[in-house]
């Protein structure tokens, strides 16, 4: 097809091109080389995570002092290995299991609480919307790092209340977009059409909000993922997320730090892989708001 | 035509304040009174034209007639029946009866549901079932002149602005209301685009037995379609009357500068002056006494003192103004005698 085919007000004698609007999204985003790319790198990342167990080359847990830190490219050990001399390549492709657990589900589990009352108080303003605002703008007072920090530290070391706490963390800013583009488009005419037609709250918000205020927050929360990474990474490098003989990218980039003279490549690598994912994340959000924003 | 003497539609004394916000800390600020004291009643069958500056409280009276906002003082019935009152017409049936087109065609579509869905959406939250309620979007969108099979599918930015307005209509159309209110519906649109959906719209309304209230801030238009002319400045009726009276014999000094401010075709007859001065006083502060008076050329002590009311001076049209009611006591006024 030529490149030009989904145009606003299309002239009369168009044929009827039934195209939903994820469609028209999805076809723009396959168009963007960069997001493509980047979607195509998580996936594989994703996948490797998954099927850890058989993908990797050797077993995460298997130390061997003989071995202690082998430069990049040793035999048998295709990206050297860690102090305790574990396979480094083993250990990363597991290390993502955690460390894109700790990524991904504070986040959605932020996007549905947060997405909650956001649209809560968009939508029904006045004092709610008074009330949940205020309440989430106390915790805009702390830096994120401090806020993640301090909850994970209260609750004690661990994973799931590191998740907690990220989710606490996350919950804010994400109810806060949720938050204002409802307030956005509940003073668009289709609503108080929808109104007019006798329509109850909850069945106008299911039709004409959800579908107009997923989109702008779901692009916001794909860009907090490469964030929660980092968060999750800086909690695990504190002795507050996961705790050593797992494999996940903070913690090895963490226990790695003393070998930073040695063998700095090697240490770098975790620190790589965070990276690579975060960008990822952060270039495919801007792809899909991109493919998202051609209507106005 | 009038089987029953009773209008279809009638507004009694509607007021609708709107307190303004100052924060939470400067509270008892002023109030604006956008809607004071409106009252008026519409025939079955007839098209009765609302016409005013910006601000006068035309789009606040659409909105408090279909409930999107409540009034705070003043009784809406229909078929004689009072809205939202106990023992009364329900509010939710009231908007059924009564639907709204709004000016904006692209902003009163959602733009993630398709032609059909829109149209479909307000007889499902009714209950009708879903392949009813299809079809009934389908008749409609043939009613309005789109072709079903090549627009139910569309979604509205794949339409243009007169395009989307049709839908706007059918939409409306599509819980079989007795009464539309077009807040200026065709205003945002092209002349030549202007013209078909005025037409189309006066089909319709002789197709399907509609009552229209049509809000416009062109005269030209309100003229062409009403049957009735309702005149608001700052929140009050000034006049009422046939839209024949009030285009050739305006009693009102507002609606005769209103009128004097007029296009015309006829370069031998173009306005010289501006005919009114200004912008309308603030809502928030309306003048004492008649609300005009401080733009008005015959203003004197009187229209300070006292509010006219809106007195009949012939059958069906109603002035608020001391000049037009006899025994006032303005220099103008007619004398009493005629009145007798």
């Amino acid at each position: 097809m030529s490149a030009v085919t989904f145009e606003r007000g299309a002239p009369g004698a168009a044929p009827a091109r039934t195209q939903g609007y994820w469609g028209g999204v999805f076809r723009r985003l396959r168009r963007d080389k960069v997001a493509l790319a980047c979607a195509f790198i998580l996936l594989a990342i994703l996948l490797m995570a998954i099927f850890a167990p058989l993908v990797a080359p050797a077993d995460p847990a298997k130390a061997s002092i003989l071995k202690r830190l082998l430069p990049i490219g040793s035999p048998g050990h295709l990206l050297g290995t860690d102090e305790l001399g574990r396979d480094m390549l083993t250990r990363l492709i597991y290390g993502g299991r955690l460390s894109l657990l700790m990524g991904i589900s504070p986040v959605v589990f932020a996007l549905v609480i947060g997405s909650l009352l956001g649209i809560v108080a968009g939508f029904v303003g006045g004092r709610v919307n008074t009330a949940i605002m205020r309440t989430i703008d106390v915790f805009f007072a702390f830096p994120s790092v401090l806020l993640a920090v301090a909850i994970s530290g209260a609750l004690g070391a661990g994973i799931a209340n590191a998740l907690i706490a990220l989710t606490i963390v996350f919950i804010p800013p994400i109810a806060r977009v949720a938050e204002s583009v409802t307030t956005q488009v509940r003073g668009l005419d289709f609503v108080e059409a929808a109104r007019a037609s006798g329509a109850g709250s909850w069945t106008i918000i299911r039709v004409h909000i959800l579908g107009n205020v997923l989109g702008p927050i779901f692009v916001y929360a794909t860009s907090l993922v490469s964030v929660s990474m980092i968060l999750a990474s800086g909690l695990s490098f504190l002795g507050l997320g996961t705790k050593p003989p797992d494999a996940e990218w903070g913690l090895m980039l963490n226990t790695l730090r003393t070998a930073i003279y040695t063998q700095p490549w090697v240490a770098a690598l975790p620190g790589a892989m965070i990276f690579i994912v975060s960008i990822g994340f952060n270039l495919f959000s801007d792809g899909l708001r991109s493919a998202m924003d051609v209507q106005r | 035509m009038s089987a029953i003497a009773m209008p279809l539609l009638q507004v009694r004394e509607l007021v609708k304040r709107f307190p303004l916000k100052g924060g939470m800390f400067a509270r008892g600020g002023g109030v604006v009174h956008a809607v004071d004291g409106v009252s008026f009643g519409v025939d079955r069958g007839e098209t009765l034209g609302i016409v005013g500056e910006s601000g006068c409280g035309k789009s606040t009276t659409a909105r408090l007639l279909v409930r999107l906002i409540d009034p705070d003082d003043g009784r809406v019935l229909l078929e004689g029946r009072e809205i939202g009152h106990p023992g009364g017409m329900p509010v939710n049936e009231a908007r059924r009866a009564m639907q709204m087109v709004f000016q904006d065609s692209f902003a009163s579509l959602n733009p993630r549901l398709t032609v059909e869905a829109s149209i479909a959406f307000g007889p499902r939250v009714h209950g009708v079932a879903d392949a009813d309620a299809r079809g009934r979007a389908h008749d409609l969108l043939r009613k309005v002149g789109l072709e079903p099979g090549r627009f139910a599918a569309r979604y509205p930015h794949e339409l243009s602005g007169g395009q989307r307005q049709r839908v706007n209509i059918a939409r409306a159309l599509a819980l079989a209301p007795q009464v539309v209110i077009l807040d200026e519906a065709v205003s945002a649109l092209d002349k030549s685009v202007e013209a078909q959906v005025l037409n189309l719209l006066l089909d319709l309304k002789a197709d399907l037995g509609l009552t229209y209230i049509f809000i416009s801030h062109d005269l030209n238009v309100v003229q062409y379609v009403s049957d009735r002319v309702m005149v608001m400045y700052l929140g009050k009726v000034v006049e009422i009357g046939p839209v024949g009276r009030i285009y050739a014999d305006a009693a009102h000094p507002y609606t005769k500068a209103l009128l004097s401010a007029m296009p015309t075709m006829d370069p031998a007859h173009r306005t010289q002056a501006p005919p009114l001065a200004g912008d309308p006083p603030n809502p928030i502060d309306p003048p004492s006494g008649c609300r005009f008076r401080t733009r008005c050329p015959f203003a004197e002590d009187l229209c300070a003192a006292r509010e006219p009311v809106l007195g009949e001076t012939e059958a069906g049209h109603r002035v608020a103004c001391h000049m037009a009611n006899a025994g006032s006591g303005h220099s103008k006024a007619p004398p009493l005698a005629r009145a007798a």
